[in-house]
């Protein structure tokens, strides 16, 4: 799953790397677009096969029967979603530097934060979504149908905070978006947290 | 835990809707600590709604459960670490081996021991000589016999099998007969469904027959052949006069 999430990561960071001149003036506008839209939708490739397996062959029973407290089956499924990504992060930042020649490195802290607070939003959302979607006969496509409208606030305020660090604005600036993502992960986590078990009842 | 005086499981006025869809109608059942009870009944009966209400896979719409003096709703967690349910799907990853398997339900069960008695569960099944071969080169079969001994892991004291003789061979379906009937001797309470009607009779102490949601006979085994019983089962499932009941 890591490897296909890497693959069309960073098959996205080339593409768009031809796609504008060397020294185009639009790069610096598009940037944090381009870089949040490849994160997205690598992300929902992996998010989409959270519960695929468990369900598929059965499995997913045997983790409900177990003497376990079913938002325990949500934490370590966003969890191991969360690191899925930060790793493809980890890989493709550097490369969307590189390509796009903008300097991240500066400000490796600031976007540090925005990338794994965003990041982290975005797991917790596309599991829960994803336990939803599972159930469904058209699944592949249920994520992002979920997904997408949900996230928006999210995705803007990622947007405009990564936009900020690469300006390489104040934290003053970056601080206002950083609380609103923080406030979206706090209350979805909320949601899943209240919801799951009720979503995985009769799965 | 403790049994509820001795009931092992006990049911009373068990309703389970789907929207308007009634799955289970007022069920009743007493199940005795060691008893073997095989429910029997057509598709649709309600058997599989049943199984997933006692192992805490489904809600109840009304009615009470309880489980060795357990509330499913209640106490969950508690219930689950005392019952071990074998179903047609046998829960394991066909990407780890058979001993991994067993070690990551083992975690999930808290195991004492858990390298010891994954061997000796292994063992039991005769796949010792598989442990290290992922489940997904094993015979429907072997993966059953694997879903065994996923199920016996923590030792429960409750066993709740729904259809566990689907798409087994003759052979397969023998070793698990008498694998079930070895269990009988320890005295678990045992509660299964199947539609298997000669093994089903074999193993049990007494038979349950669920029609449309509802309990329609319900016998001790003793004095009961596999020949005498399919004439009953036949009856009761065409809604013939009832003086099975």
């Amino acid at each position: 799953m890591i490897f296909s999430m890497l693959v069309f990561s960073l098959m996205v960071a080339v593409i768009f790397n031809f796609s504008f001149p060397p020294g185009s003036e639009f790069i610096d506008d598009a940037a944090a677009g381009i870089i949040w839209m490849t994160f997205i939708f690598t992300s929902l490739l992996g998010m989409s096969r959270s519960f695929v397996r468990e369900v598929d062959k059965g499995c997913m029973q045997g983790l409900l029967l177990a003497p376990i407290d079913r938002v325990d089956i949500y934490i370590s499924k966003m969890l191991i979603n969360l690191i899925f990504i930060i790793m493809v992060e980890v890989v493709v930042v550097p490369l969307f530097s590189v390509f796009f020649k903008i300097n991240l490195f500066d400000s490796i802290g600031a976007l540090s934060a925005v990338l794994l607070l965003s990041t982290l939003g975005f797991a917790i959302v596309g599991t829960l979504f994803s336990a939803i979607a599972v159930n469904t006969r058209t699944r592949e496509v249920m994520l992002p149908i979920l997904h997408f409208p949900v996230s928006i606030p999210l995705i803007i305020c990622a947007v405009q905070a990564t936009n900020a660090v690469m300006a390489g604005q104040a934290w003053s600036v970056i601080w206002p978006w950083l609380k609103i993502i923080i406030a979206f992960d706090l209350i979805f986590f909320l949601v899943g947290y209240l919801t799951f078990e009720y979503i995985v009842e009769d799965s | 835990m403790k049994a509820e005086g001795s009931f092992a499981i006990t049911v009373a006025g068990l309703t389970k809707c789907f929207g308007h869809m009634y799955a289970l109608r007022q069920v009743d059942l007493a199940v005795k600590t060691g008893e073997f009870v095989t429910i029997f009944g057509p598709n649709g009966a309600g058997k599989t709604t049943l199984i997933r209400i006692l192992s805490t896979l489904s809600k109840s719409s009304s009615g009470e459960v309880s489980i060795l003096g357990s509330s499913p709703a209640k106490e969950p967690e508690s219930i689950r670490r005392q019952i071990g349910v074998i179903g047609h799907n046998t829960f394991l990853y066909e990407e780890l081996t058979a001993a991994e398997n067993l070690k990551f339900y083992g975690k999930l069960y808290s195991v004492s021991n858990l390298g010891q008695r994954i061997e000796e569960s292994l063992a039991e099944v005769g796949l010792s000589a598989r442990a290290a071969d992922r489940v997904r080169t094993f015979s429907r079969g072997m993966q059953q016999r694997l879903a065994i001994a996923r199920a016996m892991l923590h030792d429960p004291s409750i066993l709740l099998l729904d259809e566990p003789y689907t798409g087994l061979d003759q052979h397969a379906a023998h070793v698990l007969s008498e694998w079930l009937s070895r269990l009988r001797k320890e005295s678990r309470t045992t509660l299964m469904v199947t539609h298997n009607i000669e093994r089903g009779i074999e193993l049990a102490d007494r038979i349950v027959v669920l029609r449309n949601g509802e309990f329609v006979y319900d016998h001790l085994r003793k004095g009961v052949s596999a020949e005498d019983f399919k004439q009953i089962y036949n009856d009761l499932v065409e809604g013939k006069p009832g003086k099975h009941a």
